[in-house]
């Protein structure tokens, strides 16, 4: 069976006035459906930019993303994103910013009513559907994050990619909010990438742990399957031998063998 | 990233009405429950009394010199009671009709507001596409913006001639007058929102795989609206200069050419009424713009 996700010996470069920059060399993976994968790595090796060209935001400048064996170059509501700093339009109710998405991929396929429940759904699913008519700027961090997942999930992606979803958030919302994401994903059974900065996030949320070394020219270092039964109970798992091993393993990677060189 | 901002004296961020705005509300006074409606009431009159007596004050000061200053007989220009006296029925009356060129200030406003209404409605809708087109493309405005620059700073009235040559009628002129006016902050202006428009709305309306259509109204548009909606604040403004000046070359029933026509039959007190009126209607032309502008953008500056 080909992969549903491949990524394909990709590199990225970027040229400014002369001077080319490679911020990410031969990265090659292959996903499965359903599968949560978190991207971990400093900052500033090109998490980013590597999510952005399974995005369709940036272009690769050599190698190929390939979703069911056909490759994508542009962005689309397929491949879902939730934005590091929400992207919510401010000027757009919690309400007409999810709208704005299902308008745009159910036109044709859903009726008016159809649309509206779809809409609800999706802000029920995260708990947002009471405030559907607020608008970004009178509500909390941790709700415009919610909306964004919303706004996401509403264009019933093949995909979700999360870009550091709860990284400005407080570690209780974001708690609440990594449990949200777990049951979503436990309900709905999408494939999701997630960009973390956070061991134990990556460790609770993800089937496997992709640890990036560190840039100009950051590749793949390793890449650990996180073996824990589903559905995890952040509790259960702070004594489960396999959750301490992982998270070690994901330190050691990160702060013995690529440690953050200042200079570099 | 960032494309770097053109920095224009034109670009400013619609401080006015909300600073206006702000100290509205400073001297609306607390209330305390204890005191119940009479107390509210009395609050409401004073805060109303405090926006209002200090300017009634500094206008009957003004009045009050320039009766004294012009009092004489054979003064330069007539004094307020001289005003009053001589052109009574132009302040009482503003729409009264007796001949065709003999017609209440009002609708001689009227007049010259609808010639503003056409070639600042013009103004608006091709600036801002203008605009767009120029803060979209970094080609379009290495190409235009150096022109846009120039043509801004040229004089409203050193057009008229060149469009009387080209529409040879007053009244079209005297609209291409306004609209090239109006035209360079709108467009200036809607450049600026636009290349300021945060790459996270690109990204969004590309995963959306918005079209250019829905691009630029879902996006754009709302988007920059603060930035528009300057530029269109600083257009009307221009517009009423420019009507006032381009009716007294151009002729007709407008409130420019009344000035004109005053002038030359020297009767100063109605000039002075004129310039009232003028100054009255641009205030309001420039509220109005403002009010649409925080109307609109209400949702649009906070994130
Ligand atoms: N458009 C661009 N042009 C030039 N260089 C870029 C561009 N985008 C990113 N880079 C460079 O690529 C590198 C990786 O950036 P990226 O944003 O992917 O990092 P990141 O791993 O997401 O970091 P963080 O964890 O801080 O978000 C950086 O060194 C950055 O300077
Ligand atoms: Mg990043």
């Amino acid at each position: 069976m080909p992969a549903y996700l491949k990524l394909d010996h990709l590199d990225k470069s970027f040229i400014r006035g002369g001077q080319t920059t490679e911020v990410l060399k031969d990265i090659s993976l292959t996903i499965d459906q359903g599968e949560f994968v978190s991207i971990i790595g400093h900052s500033g090796c090109g998490k980013s930019t590597l999510l952005n060209l399974i995005a369709g935001l940036t272009q690769v400048t050599a190698g190929a993303v390939l979703l069911e064996n056909r490759e994508v170059n542009a962005p689309g509501p397929e491949r879902a994103v939730v934005f590091q700093n929400h992207s919510l339009l401010p000027w757009l109710t919690v309400y007409e910013n999810v709208k704005l998405a299902v308008e745009k991929v159910f036109s044709g396929k859903k009726s008016r009513a159809e649309r509206h429940d779809w809409i609800m759904a999706n802000l029920d699913l995260v708990q947002m559907g009471h405030a559907r008519d607020k608008r970004p700027s009178e509500i909390s961090g941790g709700m415009k994050q919610r909306v964004g997942i919303a706004r996401a999930l509403a264009m019933e992606p093949k995909i979700l990619l999360l870009d550091e979803p709860f990284g400005a958030l407080d570690a209780l919302t974001r708690a609440h909010l990594q449990d949200s994401v777990m049951d979503i994903h436990a309900r709905l059974k999408n494939t999701m990438i997630m960009i973390t900065h956070d061991v134990d996030e990556a460790v609770l949320l993800s089937d496997r742990i992709v640890m990036m070394t560190n840039g100009p020219a950051a590749r793949i270092g390793e890449v650990l399957t996180v073996d824990l039964p589903r559905p995890r109970k952040r509790l259960d798992l702070v004594s489960d031998s396999r959750y301490i091993a992982a998270r070690e393993a994901v330190l050691r990677f990160l702060y013995e063998r690529h440690r953050l060189v200042e200079a570099a | 990233m960032a494309v770097p901002v053109q920095k224009t004296d034109n670009v400013t961020s619609l401080p006015g009405p909300k600073a206006s705005a702000k100290a509205a509300e400073i001297v609306a006074l607390p209330t305390r429950k204890s005191d119940g409606k009479g107390k509210k009431i009395l609050d409401q009159l004073k805060g109303i009394a405090a926006t209002t007596v200090p300017p009634l004050l500094v206008l009957g000061v003004l009045l009050l010199v320039w009766q004294i200053g012009f009092a004489q007989p054979g003064a330069s220009l007539p004094a307020p009671s001289v005003i009053w006296a001589e052109a009574k029925d132009l302040i009482l009356d503003p729409f009264f009709v007796m001949g065709p060129q003999d017609i209440g200030l009002g609708l001689r406003v009227l007049t010259s507001l609808e010639r503003v209404a056409i070639g600042f409605g013009l103004a608006a809708v091709v600036g801002v596409l203008l605009g767009a087109l120029v803060g979209q493309s970094v080609w379009a405005t290495r190409g235009l913006d150096p022109i846009f620059q120039v043509l801004r700073t040229v004089p409203p009235l050193a057009w008229l001639p060149i469009s009387l040559a080209a529409f040879r009628d007053a009244n079209p002129s005297a609209i291409f007058v306004i609209f090239i006016t109006a035209i360079w902050p709108i467009i200036i202006n809607t450049a600026v929102g636009i290349r300021n428009i945060p790459q996270d709305y690109r990204n969004v309306a590309q995963v959306l795989r918005l079209n250019t259509f829905e691009f630029f109204f879902k996006i754009m548009v709302p988007s920059a609206a603060p930035y528009i909606f300057t530029g269109l604040r600083i257009g009307i403004g221009l517009s009423w200069l420019a009507i006032v000046a381009a009716e007294m070359l151009t002729g007709g029933v407008g409130i420019g050419f009344f000035i004109w026509d005053a002038w030359n039959s020297s009767k100063l007190s109605d000039i002075i009424v004129a310039l009232l009126y003028i100054g009255v209607v641009g205030f309001a032309l420039d509220r109005l713009v403002a009010a649409i502008g925080n109307l609109v953008t209400r949702g649009t500056s906070a994130s």
